[in-house]
Order: C-alpha cells, then structure tokens, then sequence
C-alpha cells in the first residue's frame, strides 16, 4: 500500500497538472473552481464571522458601551448579508457540489464548464460590491433590505449592497442551471435515476429553487435600487407603492433560500450516514423524493415572515397550515436517517460526529419553525431572540454541520490527504457544544421577550447573553481548527487512497486526488446505490496524534 | 439534437414589434382607462414577454422535452407567486398599509 501510495504522490492529478494563478483564474475544471468558491466562501465566512463576534461583544453587557446604535445596525446586516448571500447560500452546492457532481455521476465535467467559471466570477463581483459597500458607508437595513426604510431612508450604501447581491444571484442560477442539465443528460451508462446518489438527488432539487427563485429577488433588489434612485412608486406607499408588496417578493425567495442551504447538507448527510452506518439508506425513494417535496412545499410558505406585517387575515391561515405541511418531508428524512443507523455498524468519526450533530440541531431548529408557524405563538416572538435562535440552529446548526462533515468526509478525495482524525474529532464536539451553548440561551431570551436587533437590553437578559457570547468564542475556535488542521494536512497529512472510507458511490472509484477528466474510462454503473452490503466492512478510522 | 435556424429579418421583425409595444404601453398610461388600466398594461406586458420566450428563446422550436419541463415548471412557480400573494391582496382588511 505504500508503494501504491507513494506512486499516486507522483501520478498526475487535477492539482499538479498546470501551476500558476493563471491556470487557476482561467480553469474550467470543475474541481478547480470548487476549490476557488472554497477560498472564497471561507475569506467572507470570517469576515461575517467577525462581525458575529462584534455583536455577542456588544451584547456581553445591558448598556450600549462598545458601539452606537447606528454601528450596531452595520454590523448585524453585514453579518447577515454577507453569510447568507455569500457564504450559506453557495457553501454546499458551489464547492461540494461543484467537486462531486460530475464525479459522482462518472463525467468528466459539468455539462456547461466555462459557464462554471462565469458563476464564480459573479460570485466575486457581487462580493467586491458589497465589501465595498461596506467600506464606504456600509448598509444598515438588514440582510432583508426591508422597505420603506430601504429606498425611503436610510443613508447607507443600499444601492450598491443591492447591485452586489443581485450580481451575485447570478452565480447562483448559472450553478443550478449546470447542475440540472448535466444530472439529466451527463449519467454514466447504467445511472438510473433510482440509482443517483441522495447527495444528487438533493443538489436536484437544490438547482430547481435556485432557478426558479433567484431571478425573484433579483428582480426585486432591481425596484429597490429603482425606486431608491429614481422615486418609482413601486413599494412606497406615498408614491402609490405598497411595502408589502416587497415582503411577498423577497420571501418568495428567501424563504425557499434557506432549503438552497439545508438540502444539500441533507444530501451529505445522507451519505455519511450510510457510510458510516455500512447500510442502504432506509426508505431511498422517501427520502429522494422528499428533497423534491421541500423544494417544492418550501415555495407556498413564505408569508410566515410577515403574520404581524398587516396581512390578511385569511392569507395567514393559509401560510400557516401550508408551513407545516413543509415539515413533512423534513421529517421523514431525519425519521429515515434514525432507522438506517437502526442495527448499523455505525462508527463514530469526524464525518459522523458532524451528521449526528446535523440530525440533533436541524431537529431542534425545524421544531421550533412549527412554533412560528402557528399564529398566536408567532404574534408573541416574533422579532424577538426565539426566531434568532430557530434560523440559527437551521442554517448554522444545520447547513454549516453538513458542510463541515463533507469537507472531512470528501477531504481526502479532494486534497488527496487524510486530516487528523482525533483533532477533527475534538473539533466536531468543540463546535457542537459552542453552538448550543451559543444559540440555546437565545431562544429563552426570546421567549422572555428581548427583541432582536437591539444594541441594549434590561439588564435580567445578562446572564443569558454572557452564557450567548462565552459559546459564541468557543464555536469560533471550533470553526478555526478545521482551517487549520486542514492546512497542516495538505502538506503533512497522510497520503489518502482512493477509497479511506470503504465508501459506495462513483467518486471513490477513481483516484484521490483525481484526475483532470475524472475517469480514464467511463465507467458503467451495475449495482444498486449505497450497496453497502456488498462492500468490505470499513477498517477502524485511524486515529492520528 | 438539431439547433433551428432563424432568419436575421424575423429577428429584426420581432424586436421592431417589441419597440413598438413599448411605445403604446407608455402612450396607454397617458390614457385613463378606469379599472382596465392594469388589465391592458399587463397584457402588452405578457405579450412582449412571449414572443421573447418563443422566439429569442427558441422554445417555438425546441423539440426537447427538458426545455418544455423548465417553461412548464416557470409557469407554475409564478402562478404560486400570484395566486398566493392575491390572497393576501384580494382579503386585505381596509385601512392596513397599503390595503385597498
């Protein structure tokens, strides 16, 4: 094995095949630009990390010492804007995706490569826009843009934030659109849909909403804009405009954004939790065709944003009763992910512990959504620290779990090197309980009362807010070690073999990391996904250091 | 898979037509109309955007059953987006923000 190792160290791959920032800037490799949208995603996940930081700061004590109101609003809807658009919204599908999904369908690339690079460099350019928004000026209307303060208001860079974001939306759509295309018409020889991998089948879904919902608030960042420059009376109601027009527009999406986020890391839950369980998923069609049932409910729920906005009444019965049927298909994959661990030979490393803690948190965040979407329970907490902690134990406990449980679990497919299997481990716990011990005390504050997006409070909210901001630095340490170790692997890591994990799907048929096009033959795909049956147990996860 | 080959004059043809629905889109706004205001911009509106879709967009010609899924599907999410938002619209109590 080390002969066959060490061989590999030489053979050419993806990585060493051209060096240079040209060969990078120019590359059509889907590999290559997965690992640019990595480097990128990362840089404004610790810059919006950052200003997390700053507000549990803020908030350690009652009074308002460490910055003004007026900062204090910067600094959330930077927060906001740059780790939903920037960093939750194409963490998953732009860097795992884009690594895996030709891969696992056994093509060379995605069917529209230059298209590809074209989304990253959207990407960026919306980036660009927005930090230097927030360098000049900044933006203090929340990552929701709401109107009229928007366009009537406020005396930050909103029109150039909003430029940003709608740039940016086209990365998306051109990744959604690369992913539909080639799953449908790129599939090795014997790929049957009933054979594709949940991982594709939820990145499927994923495009759908991506295609079909992005340009929505595209467009509607493009009347803001309008109406902010230009005075059209299209949201502000002394021009004839109705604010609330905006709510349904930007809900449309955003609401449907945070599936864009959850279900594919359901995806890679999915196949960490049959790889490290040397099981079937149970129940594959349930859980192939409940990714289509969230990208498709998730659409007919979004006025639960706005029960207290001045709505009909009659419009929000119906949104309530349609949000909880988008539990459903929710729950029936987490009740499946539980019955295939179900006389598993379940191990507990890295990849494993981050699933559990997806399960655990994406449970306890969906829960909570059913308390918001009934009425009377919404009218008591909405605004307040309880919605704080729901969405972040959706999005952070949920999206940012499964994204650091593929990174550890692809990590050895992706840099051809194993990480520290005992530090990922500690990592995987130090996150779970900064996490919890972060995000928990939010939702008692919110029951009790304490608004959200406020720079003070009474002082009975301290103890709660210390306990916030003490998880809050433990969560970031746990968020820099996988940086690190990581880093420290590319170069001292463990060559990886082709396949560490004993793991089923095409990806591990062809060497770690692969080449250029893949595959030197296309392969042809006989067997029954996630045949864990046929495949040698795994062998005890080394354990480094 | 054949690509369909359009004329450069159909093209011109079209785009003249869509200039020129512009141009009676902005001359009908100088018209009161009563209720029929909206009605009539948003045909002109959903005209335009049709011969945009079957034409510059080839989807008139496609024979591909994934490109006819994609409209398909288009128009049903903005049929979500309307028929939900319209209740909403069509209940909303009098004398809420920008109720009518």
């Amino acid at each position: 094995m080390a002969t066959a190792v060490s061989i590999a160290a030489e053979r050419e791959h993806y990585l060493n095949k051209e060096y240079g920032i040209r060969s990078w800037l120019l590359t059509t490799d889907h590999k290559r630009i997965a690992l640019l949208y990595l480097a990128s995603i990362t840089f404004f996940f610790f810059i919006g990390g950052f200003f997390a930081l700053l507000i549990r700061l803020e908030l350690l004590t009652p009074a308002g010492d460490l910055v003004q109101a007026d900062t204090y609003n910067k600094l959330f809807t930077m927060h906001g804007v740059i780790m939903v658009f920037f960093f939750l919204i194409p963490a998953v599908p732009a860097v795992l995706g884009n690594f895996l999904v030709p891969l696992m369908i056994g093509a060379r690339d995605l069917a529209f490569p230059k298209i590809n690079l074209l989304s990253w460099y959207c990407y960026i350019a919306g980036g660009i826009l927005v930090l230097h928004a927030m360098l000049t000026g900044g933006l203090d209307t929340g990552w929701t843009f709401y109107t009229p303060f928007s366009t009537a208001f406020s005396n930050t860079a909103v029109v150039e934030a909003g430029l940003g974001v709608f740039i940016n939306g086209f990365s998306s759509i051109l990744t959604g659109l690369n992913f539909i295309v080639t799953i449908h018409r790129m599939r090795a020889p014997g790929l049957t849909w009933s054979r594709l991998p949940l991982f594709l089948w939820s990145h499927y879904a994923t495009s759908v909403i991506m295609l079909l919902g992005t340009p929505v608030i595209a467009i509607t960042l493009v009347l803001v804009v309008l109406e902010r420059a230009f005075h059209l009376g299209i949201f502000d109601p002394t021009r004839g405009g109705d604010p609330l027009l905006f709510q349904h527009l930007f809900w449309f999406y955003s609401h449907p954004a945070v599936y864009i986020m959850i279900l594919p890391s359901m995806g890679v839950v999915s196949e960490i939790v049959t790889c490290f369980s040397r099981k079937r998923v149970f129940g594959y069609y349930f859980v192939a065709m409940a990714s289509i049932g969230i990208a498709v409910i998730g659409f007919f729920v979004w006025a639960h944003h706005m029960f207290v906005a001045g709505m009909s009444l009659y419009a929000a019965l119906i949104f309530s009763i349609l949000s909880y049927l988008v539990a459903v298909p929710s729950a029936i994959k987490v009740f499946n992910w539980t019955a295939t661990l179900y006389k598993g030979s379940v191990s507990f490393s890295t990849p494993m512990l981050y699933a559990f803690g997806f399960i655990g948190l994406f449970t306890m965040g969906g829960l909570t959504g059913l308390f918001l979407a009934a009425l009377g329970i919404d009218v008591h907490v909405t605004d307040t620290y309880f919605v704080v902690a729901h969405f972040h134990y959706i999005m952070v406990g949920g999206t940012v779990m499964g994204y650091l449980g593929g990174m550890h679990y692809w990590w050895p497919k992706i840099s051809g090197r194993l990480y520290p299997e005992s530090w990922g481990r500690l990592a995987a716990l130090i996150v779970f309980l900064g996490f919890n011990l972060t995000f928990f005390p939010q939702f008692i504050l919110g029951y009790l009362g304490m608004p959200r997006r406020y720079w003070q409070y009474p002082p009975e909210f301290q103890v709660l807010n210390v306990l916030s901001t003490a998880g809050s630095t433990i969560l970031a340490v746990g968020y820099l070690l996988p940086m690190v170790y990581f880093l420290w692997s590319m170069r001292y890591g463990k060559l990886a073999d082709d396949n560490p994990w004993n793991a089923a799907g095409l990806e591990w048929k062809t060497t770690s990391p692969p080449p250029t096009f893949n595959f030197e033959e296309t392969p042809v795909v006989t067997w029954e996904a996630y045949n864990y049956n046929e495949l040698p147990a795994l062998e005890e996860v080394r354990v480094e250091r | 898979m054949s690509e369909h080959i359009l004329s450069s004059k159909l093209y011109w043809t079209i785009w003249a037509v869509l200039i020129c629905l512009t141009g009676i889109t902005a001359w009908v706004s100088t018209v009161d109309l009563g209720p029929l205001n909206t009605v009539v911009a948003l045909l002109i509106a959903s005209g335009k955007a049709l011969l945009v879709v079957l034409i510059f967009m080839h989807v008139k010609y496609t024979s591909e059953k994934l490109t006819r899924v994609v409209i398909i599907s288009a128009l049903f999410w903005l049929l979500i987006l309307l028929g939900l938002s319209l209740t909403d619209y069509f209940i909303r109590r009098p004398g809420l923000a920008g109720g009518a």
